[in-house]
């Protein structure tokens, strides 16, 4: 089986408990870090497309912005894999409730922000981005798929690589078969190759059981809350000091990451 | 620059629209001009327009053991699995690779949003799902690529590509990088979408729907008529099948520019269209047919007819096939898949049903009826809200550029 090799150069993550990587850095050496502000700030997109944005769309901006200002790439150059396991639940519950009773008042708006890619869609645009750009699902394992999916994109075309993950928290009926307690986004910028913006250095390989690695108490309890919050094994080694873990990847299918620092 | 890509074997393709189940039915309406349209009969209101049905769906009975994955979209996935001996064909290749070998990558806009409406048509007294409803997998934009691993028996990387209506063009791109970095041998590729209240009042909403059978670039188009459809393709080697006709290229790009109407001068559309000529190694001279996107809207047509006219001779013919199908959403990239594969196999350019008045921006490139010809290489574009922007290239067997 192969191996795929790529390299961390960026890292964002926005919950109603994290403002940014750094403040999952601050929890696990044992800080209370502050809250951030109830609306992620998503400070990428001109103001008027912040005011109109979706959360779903805040969110995924948010964690995007962090982790490509953290690598100090161009984001207009990178390739954009966004995911999420439910998209935007406010505008599924809006648009089914709506349906349900005046069909004829369905909002254009809300209906073209319904797109699965309505993120990575406004991303672009804010960024100038004419460079490929997907938006994918794979339920729980949407981290996990999406990570697979950038990696083999950065390694097969030889080029840097933005992955989103973010999740919001559910809504109306739909809450219920969602589960989705509270928000929960992250990105990683992968490179190909190593460079002088390396934080460290993923080894991928397929073929594992679709297991979670367990967590300390409250990221537990975040990951069970949030599909997103799958990705927090290994945003937690990313903040320490390396070591492994295993993501679901798909329904029967697992993904062993060995990450070692190297910033 | 892409780097020149090393063609994949297309082992199997099937299709599944209102033209018809299966390959010959869809050759059949293609070959007689026959559209699948009818007068909307589906929607849970009144809505004047017409639609691409599938006939039949309503009686598909899945198999007892994937008796929780039942809503329209995962029938009609069901329905167009079983067409062509496509199940037989995924199932050899299971055998050959090994289930943890072969990816599932399917593209969908809305998967099976329509069991969410209907659950919503029908809450509980107290507010909540009624029972029957209450099964999360269907209410998630990964229902259809599930279902679809349970019923093939896969258990390699399986994903959903949603990127609205270029979704199953996309996936073309996953699997091809998957089967070149090793992480598999094979892969189903495809997409699946299903009529329902989302889609046909939303666009209606967007006043992008016709009250009439849409008409691609028709000088008088006024909108799209929305359709459903289910198509998939397993992509091989060529070593394992040199005799299959042949993925050469695919391109992606964004548009930057808006969430609903595309770029005014097709900019991602050009730069996907390229970036699939450069990976096949083709000059744009050497394609002979293309599958437009053609969806019938005004500004569509008119940016994809000018972007036909820039970049191709009139040698390489080309047409719309919504006509037919009408817009089938996150399915429309793997049936034009299959229609581009078609013209390569039976020699026919398909007419572009419904453009009866041209419209002047179109040039001679446009075959506005059915054409014999000898087909090497097609093309098919799909294009997105959002600004998402896909082209494929396909070839005859033992193509080389």
């Amino acid at each position: 089986m192969s191996m795929l090799r790529v390299h961390v150069e960026g890292v964002g993550l926005w919950s109603p408990q994290l403002a940014d990587f750094a403040a999952l850095r601050a929890l696990l050496a044992g800080a209370t870090p502050p809250a951030p502000s109830p609306r992620p700030a998503a400070a990428t997109l001109p103001p008027n497309e912040r005011r109109r944005a979706p959360e779903s769309v805040l969110l995924a901006v948010e964690a995007a912005g962090q982790a490509v200002a953290m690598s100090g790439r161009d984001a207009a150059a990178l390739a954009c894999v966004f995911a999420s396991a439910h998209g935007d639940q406010a505008i599924t519950d809006y648009m089914c409730a709506t349906l349900a009773r005046s069909p004829a008042e369905l909002s254009p708006t809300r209906f073209h922000n319904s797109v699965h890619n309505a993120a990575v869609g406004y991303w672009t645009i804010a960024t100038g981005c004419h460079a490929p750009s997907t938006a994918i699902c794979a339920q729980r394992a949407s981290f996990g798929a999406a990570l697979l999916e950038a990696a083999s994109q950065a390694l097969a075309e030889q080029r840097a690589v933005l992955l989103v993950c973010s999740d919001t928290t559910g809504s109306g009926p739909l809450a219920e078969v969602t589960g989705c307690a509270q928000a929960f986004g992250c990105a990683l910028v992968l490179a190909p190759q190593a460079s002088s913006a390396s934080l460290g250095r993923l080894d991928l390989q397929l073929g594992t059981a679709p297991t979670d690695t367990s967590l300390p108490e409250p990221l537990q309890g975040w990951r069970a809350g949030n599909p997103s919050a799958a990705s927090l094994p290994l945003l937690a080694l990313l903040a320490g000091a390396g070591g492994h873990c295993e993501l679901p990847v798909a329904a029967t299918l697992g993904l062993r990451i060995d990450m070692e620092n190297v910033a | 620059m892409p780097i020149l890509m090393t063609p994949l074997a297309v082992t199997a393709y099937t299709a599944t629209s209102a033209m018809g189940s299966g390959l010959a039915a869809q050759l059949d309406a293609l070959e007689h001009a026959r559209s699948g349209l009818r007068p909307n009969d589906i929607s849970s209101a009144p809505l004047a327009c017409w639609v691409g049905r599938v006939d039949g769906v309503e009686d598909v009975v899945l198999p007892a053991a994937l008796g929780a994955w039942d809503c329209r979209n995962n029938r009609l996935a069901w329905l167009g699995l079983n067409q062509d001996g496509f199940l037989e064909r995924v199932h050899a290749a299971r055998t050959r690779y090994g289930a943890d070998r072969v990816a599932l990558l399917l593209g969908t806009s809305t998967a099976s949003i329509g069991a969410t409406e209907e659950a919503y048509r029908r809450l509980d007294a107290d507010g909540g799902f009624a029972d029957d409803m209450l099964r999360p997998a269907i209410h998630a934009p990964h229902s259809l690529a599930a279902f679809v691993a349970a019923a093939l028996e896969l258990a390699g990387p399986c994903l959903t590509v949603s990127t609205a209506c270029s979704s199953s063009a996309k996936v073309f791109a996953s699997a091809e990088r998957m089967i070149r970095l090793g992480l598999v041998d094979a892969a189903v590729v495809g997409g699946v979408d299903t009529l329902c209240d989302s889609v046909l009042f939303g666009f209606n909403a967007l006043e992008l729907v016709s009250p009439e059978p849409c008409r691609p670039f028709d000088a008088a188009r006024n909108g799209i008529s929305i359709g459903e459809a289910a198509g998939f393709a397993l992509l091989e080697r060529i070593e394992a099948a040199a005799d299959a006709p042949r993925l050469l290229g695919y391109g992606e790009a964004s548009d930057a520019h808006h969430m609903s109407t595309p770029h005014p001068d097709g900019l991602g559309a050009e730069l996907a269209l390229n970036d699939a000529l450069a990976r096949a190694g083709l000059d744009a001279a050497r394609v002979d047919y293309i599958n437009l996107h053609g969806t019938a809207s005004q500004k569509n047509d008119e940016v994809e007819a000018a972007l036909v006219g820039r970049v191709f001779p009139v040698r390489t013919r080309a047409s719309s096939t919504k006509g037919f199908t009408g817009h089938t959403l996150g399915a429309a990239g793997i049936v034009e898949a299959t229609i581009a594969l078609q013209a390569i196999e039976h020699g026919l350019v398909p007419g572009n049903l419904g453009g009866d008045t041209p419209d002047p921006i179109c040039g001679a490139h446009f075959a506005w009826r059915n054409e014999r010809q000898r087909v090497d290489v097609a093309l098919s574009n799909s294009f997105g809200f959002g600004g998402n922007n896909a082209c494929l290239a396909f070839a005859r067997a033992g193509f080389a550029a």
